[in-house]
């Protein structure tokens, strides 16, 4: 399924015949000789060069011989011609001894210091030193040194004395991030990377030009010193840490993850991931659940898996029929799929949601008629080609940071235009050099409605309407009425791609699976029968067995649970008497007062859960999980492209949560099968994606945010990439490189409300307030923009979310 | 005797004749309007001609490079003038400057519109301020009296000039490193093709010329082809500003024809100072092009004879080194000058000239090994051909050409420090102010 043929007509490329070695090989026109001897198989050795940066020729070790030439040339940098003769070390002696000399001078002055070295056993120069370097050296003359390391970053540590000076990390922040805070500097033997006085090297890919260092010169605070390569044992991984679907390669020194690194996926994160999905896994050490635990005389005590297994099935069976699940967005697609399974047939109820954030009805009518169970698409690939991409309701560098990475390509290899509806014109949109549409929070759909019907909208309609742009929406217009109605009709009216880029790693394959209150895997409807009967007949049921009434989502559960506890009868919905609860934090939720409330007041709560947590201190019954990196399965990214994965951390005994759900229907003596993430993945994929019928597009009118009062502003706000996550836990050299914690306005916005003057500002509502430094910025008048969940600046917590209105205060300077 | 044939240097005698007014009392700015009258290309045309080369050392057809900007290609074109002469020994163009900066703007103007320019740089180097000062007063002269501006003496042609300062990087000589250097980044080569012609400045169609080569535009425009190839030979045409320095007696710029012998130019420079009154060793321009001996006095200074020498005219300012010269310590201050001035992009120069360097400093002290002179030819072979730009290839020249003729001097720095074999003193050029 990851292998959908895309819808990309194969142009014929012009061919020219070279030959290399004496081999004659036909190849596109225009291809480097580098590259060609790669397909060939024939290793040319290198260090500055890099297929996805561009060529700079500068540290010579490529050097090869074409006929007719008298100086040996670089393969990297030069193209091939028809009719040219190349040979490469293995047939010139010119070559040879070319590549040898510079060899030679690659290592006069690095350090000999490979056995105390990160990158020693995996180091390209030491490779090459091996096959091209001279078994003795000649040079007796003093090494240039420098002190060492020094921070480029908190994250980043730089060994300039080991540094080959192949301007591969400059290339990469200049070039692939856009942040060129990495410079070389200085000249001659004394050239060296640096960064400005007091600015360090700003950058959430940081952590790639680690990985594509030739020599050990950038190292992490995280690794540093940590590991030999050869004591890793390193498995291919998927990312968790939101919908951009990274391939990782996940290293592990005796049973514990010591590194992580992006790994090559042309289609999906091609050679990078974001710092990030790099350094955010020590989460998975502290704060476990580690045995079942069973509540008895109001205490939480450890308990036996059977005497869990039992209580778990015994409280469950009595709720069927009145029982929720809520699975969070952070599953894996398999164990997504299971509590979909679980909640159907052994709890009787569509009461399912994987959505612990701000959504709606409009949403899931959304997701249902245009998201779920759908095959690939947009795609990396359409983004790639696109004449013009439409940003709403997403800032691609903290929500999806590898959907900037790839727009930025786009844009820097052939001009693809960017627009943006958007509060606030981030740093991303300047380094996309995107057009950007100042739109108050709560006026995206009014935004979007004016380019189908406006008079500003032309231009984006007519570029919208060119064969193969593409509208990329994020989770956020949830919380704004009409706007995802808006999107679905402006993807209509114009023909553009429709891309929903939800933020959690795990939201895609959830909704693929089920785990929603109107839909059965594969976008099924619960009220259509022969969708029903589809299901029913993969889990080998009688299609009657499936509850056919639309359930309730996560915000209805939690009502219902406290309303259930106010009032005793239930007339038409049923009572809400018992919760299964997987992974997720309750201060997540937009509404996390009443979740609380109502995880104290539901008579049975069964958690399913790696850590401690808000919910496993309510609950009656604890299972303990196993993090990704303990367990096979796969995520779905926003594309639609299931990720799959294998246990990283082999030696680890925790359980996934199919398997558990396996466990309890087993007493339950409910036909789920053995829930192993085999037949959980093979079920799944026999029902997504799917060409049934679909629900009609949500048709919400647009309305206006509301124009706040004198002294109050719109609340612009998301999560930084970097913030208080839970999944972020542990790891002080990563936090220490996040984007400051502050309240960001227009000058026009300061001045109307007072604060033009102030050095911070407060936010208040209701329920609390934040204090934060104040900024002004390129931010929508009447808005302030705040991070959502940062240190300091837990908005959540005080009942603030995006679109609400918020009290601003300024506070002395 | 070939006679000196001044050109440019005509008037250099003529207390203000730096000044708009003390050139056009002799002849200055007569070519302007010439110029103006006449089509773009036919100037391109006459240039090629003439067949004038680049004076800056490499010696470049420069028609033939002009002809290589796109015409009508609706972009901006950028003429910018190299005035970044930073080599040991070249002292050519920051006279030209001084003495004769409107030369250079008439020049400026003409190429510029030859060209369809509407914007010049003059990039000049940062450690002569009084050069950059005299050329941005000239500008400012020529703009007032309506050489330089809009609408240039009613030509309907538009241009404005750009004086800026380099900040002290030999490498910013190199035209690519110019142009990054230009547009505020690091001064480094860049990756070519493309080539300025097409991808210059701003990545717009640029021609880079030397301060020489357009000084000696108006005078081309002014007399013609034929009069300009009554000068010099078939393939080295016109006249040259050769600089003499060293050990002369009379150290100075002397304009003569391509072709003239270093024989020659010596007698005008009133022979060899101090020594025992012979040549030693000399090298006809710059550090970058290897050096010749007494043997080839005779030998015409032009690009032909010149190569087939085995050497370079370079920027055709030779220098003259007496028999007090250490062979040794001068490839040594050549090479600590390359390493110093190695802008560090390439492994080939920036390593090994670090390496060589250090070995030279053992010879230097008389610590030089036989295996060692291996070494240095070794390592000026891995360099040749190999870096990136001609930087590289540059200092890994002056060494093997002292071995050709002087690798006796390096076997006695095998255990004689050089001091002891050449004292410095004794090479002083200013007697009385060198230590008894």
């Amino acid at each position: 399924m990851t292998l959908a043929p895309h819808q990309t007509s194969v142009q014929p490329v012009d061919t020219v015949t070279v030959s290399v070695d004496g081999i004659e090989v036909r190849v596109p026109k225009g291809m480097l000789i580098i590259r060609v001897a790669e397909l060939m198989g024939i290793e040319i050795p290198r260090f500055c060069d890099h297929p996805l940066l561009d060529p700079v020729a500068a540290c010579r070790m490529c050097l090869i011989e074409i006929d007719g030439q008298g100086q040996p040339q670089p393969a990297c940098a030069q193209t091939v011609t028809d009719g040219m003769v190349i040979k490469t070390q293995r047939t010139s002696e010119l070559a040879k001894e070319a590549q040898e000399g510079v060899m030679e001078f690659l290592l006069l002055n690095h350090p000999l210091d490979c056995p105390v070295c990160d990158k020693g056993g995996e180091c390209p120069l030491q490779n090459q030193a091996m096959t091209v370097g001279r078994p003795e050296a000649r040079f007796d003359e003093k090494r240039r040194t420098f002190p060492k390391p020094i921070n480029v970053s908190a994250q980043i540590l730089l060994d300039r004395e080991r540094c080959v000076s192949c301007a591969r990390c400059t290339r990469f922040a200049d070039q692939i991030a856009g942040d060129p805070m990495l410079e070389l500097l200085e000249r001659g033997a004394q050239q060296q990377v640096g960064i400005g006085p007091d600015a360090p090297f700003d950058s959430y890919y940081s952590g790639n030009t680690i990985q594509i260092c030739p020599v050990g010169a950038l190292t992490s605070s995280l690794y540093r010193f940590r590991s030999r390569p050869f004591d890793l044992v390193s498995t291919p991984t998927a990312c968790e840490h939101c919908a951009s679907g990274c391939a990782l390669r996940t290293d592990v020194r005796r049973g514990v993850i010591t590194r992580r690194l992006a790994w090559d996926d042309p289609e999906v994160n091609e050679d990078w991931n974001c710092d990030k999905g790099r350094f955010a896994f020590l989460y998975t050490a502290d704060g476990r659940v580690e045995t079942p635990l069973v509540r008895e005389d109001g205490r939480l005590r450890v308990a036996s898996w059977p005497e869990a297994l039992d209580t778990a099935a015994h409280g469950l069976a009595a709720a069927r029929g009145r029982a929720g699940v809520l699975t969070g967005g952070r599953l894996t697609r398999e164990d997504a799929y299971a509590y979909a399974k679980f909640a159907r047939l052994a709890l009787g109820t569509n009461d399912i949601d994987f959505r612990n954030r701000v959504s709606g009805d409009e949403e899931a009518q959304f997701l249902a008629s245009m998201v779920a169970g759908r095959r690939l698409g947009p795609t990396y690939s359409d983004l790639d080609h696109a004449p013009l991409v439409l940003l709403a309701g997403l800032e691609t560098e903290d929500e999806s940071p590898i959907i900037f990475l790839r727009l930025r390509k786009a844009v820097r290899s052939h001009g693809l235009r960017v627009q943006a509806i958007s509060a606030v014109r981030t740093r991303s949109l300047d380094k996309l050099q995107a057009s950007w549409w100042a739109c108050q929070p709560g006026n995206e759909a009014w935004a979007l409605r004016q380019i189908i019907d406006g008079p500003q909208g032309a231009d984006a309609l007519a570029g919208l309407r060119q064969p193969g742009a593409v509208i990329l929406i994020g989770e956020r217009l949830a919380g704004v009425p009409g706007a995802l109605s808006a999107a679905a009709a402006l993807a209509d009216a114009t023909g553009a791609k429709l891309g929903w880029v939800p933020r959690r790693a795990g939201e895609r394959g959830a909704l693929d699976a089920g785990a929603l209150p109107g839909l059965l895997p594969g976008g099924r409807q619960v009220t259509d029968e022969g969708a029903r009967a589809q299901v029913a007949a993969v889990w080998g049921v009688r299609s009657d067995v499936l509850p056919s009434r639309i359930g309730r989502s996560s915000s209805q559960v939690i009502a219902a649970i406290r309303s259930d506890a106010a009032r005793a009868d239930a007339d038409s919905e049923p009572a809400v008497q018992a919760l299964l609860v997987a992974g997720l934090d309750v201060e997540d939720s937009p509404e996390a007062g009443a979740f609380r409330q109502a995880l104290d007041e539901v008579p049975f709560l069964v958690a399913v859960s790696t850590h401690h947590n808000e919910v496993t201190e309510r609950a009656d019954v604890v299972f303990p999980s196993a993090v990704v990196a303990e367990k096979a399965g796969g995520f779905t990214d926003w594309e639609g492209r299931v990720r799959s994965f294998g246990p990283a951390i082999r030696e680890s005994s925790s359980v996934a949560d199919g398997r558990i759900l396996a466990m309890v229907a087993d007493v339950m003596e409910v036909p789920f099968g053995t829930g192993d993430v085999a037949s959980l993945r093979a079920e799944l994929d026999s029902l997504t994606p799917s060409t049934v019928t679909r629900a009609a597009a949500p048709q919400v009118a647009s309305s206006a945010a509301p124009t706040p009062e004198s002294g109050y502003a719109l609340l612009a706000t998301w999560r930084l990439l970097l913030d208080r996550g839970r999944l972020q836990e542990g790891e002080p050299h990563l936090a220490a490189t996040a984007r400051p914690t502050e309240a960001v306005m227009s000058r026009a916005t300061a001045n109307s409300l007072g604060v033009a003057n102030a050095a911070t500002v407060t936010l208040s509502t209701a329920r609390g307030s934040v204090t934060l430094p104040l900024a002004i910025g390129d931010v929508a008048d009447g808005a302030v923009w705040a991070p959502l969940n940062s240190e300091g600046c837990a908005l959540l917590g005080i009942g603030a979310t995006y679109g609400s209105v918020v009290r601003v205060t300024g506070g002395a300077r | 005797m070939t006679p000196l044939t001044p050109v440019i240097t005509a008037h250099w005698d003529v207390p203000d004749y730096f000044t708009l007014e003390g050139y056009k009392r002799h002849d200055g700015y007569r070519a302007l309007p010439k110029a103006l009258a006449m089509d773009p290309d036919s100037i391109i045309a006459q240039v090629k001609d003439t067949g004038l080369r680049g004076r800056g050392g490499a010696g470049f057809p420069t028609g033939l490079k002009w002809s290589f900007v796109p015409q009508n290609d609706g972009k901006p074109h950028y003429l910018v003038v190299n005035a970044d002469e930073s080599e040991p020994g070249a002292c050519k163009d920051v006279p030209i400057m001084m003495a004769n900066p409107h030369a250079l703007l008439e020049g400026v103007i003409i190429s510029s519109y030859a060209i369809r320019a509407h914007h010049t740089f003059i990039y000049i180097r940062g450690e002569v301020p009084q050069a950059i000062r005299r050329v941005a007063s000239a500008v400012r002269e020529a703009e007032q009296a309506g050489l330089i501006g809009d609408n240039i003496q009613g030509s309907g042609y538009n241009l404005r000039v750009t004086v800026h300062s380099g900040a002290g990087a030999y490498i910013c000589g190199e035209e690519t490193a110019l142009l990054d250097s230009l547009e505020g980044r690091r001064g480094q080569p860049r990756l070519k093709p493309p080539f300025p012609a097409t991808h210059g400045l701003y990545a717009d169609p640029t021609v880079v010329n030397n301060v020489e080569t357009i000084a000696n535009i108006p005078w081309i425009v002014n007399n013609g082809v034929e009069w300009f190839r009554q000068f010099g030979t078939e393939k080295s045409p016109g006249f040259k500003v050769f600089a003499v320095s060293g050990h002369v007696n009379r150290p100075g710029i002397y304009e003569a024809p391509l072709g003239i012998t270093m024989r020659e130019l010596l007698d005008y420079a009133g022979g060899v100072r101090g020594g025992d009154g012979t040549v030693k060793f000399w090298i006809p321009g710059g550090s970058s092009v290897p050096m010749l001996t007494a043997d080839h006095l005779d030998t015409p200074l032009t690009y032909e004879a010149m190569a087939e020498a085995g050497t370079m005219l370079g920027t055709g300012t030779p220098m003259v080194f007496n028999s007090t010269i250490s062979v040794v310590k001068a490839v040594t201050r050549w090479l600590e000058f390359y390493k110093h001035e190695s802008c560090g992009k390439c492994t080939p120069c920036r390593e090994g000239t670090y390496w060589i360097t250090g070995v030279l400093d053992r010879f230097e002290h008389g610590a030089g090994t036989d295996p060692d002179m291996k070494l240095l030819e070794d390592l000026c072979a891995n360099i040749t051909g190999r870096s990136f730009c001609a930087l590289g290839d540059a200092a890994a020249t002056p060494y093997p050409a002292a071995m050709k003729y002087f690798r006796d001097e390096f076997e006695a720095a095998t255990h004689t420090p050089v001091d002891e074999t050449y004292p410095s003193a004794a090479s002083y050029l200013f007697t009385e102010l060198a230590p008894r």
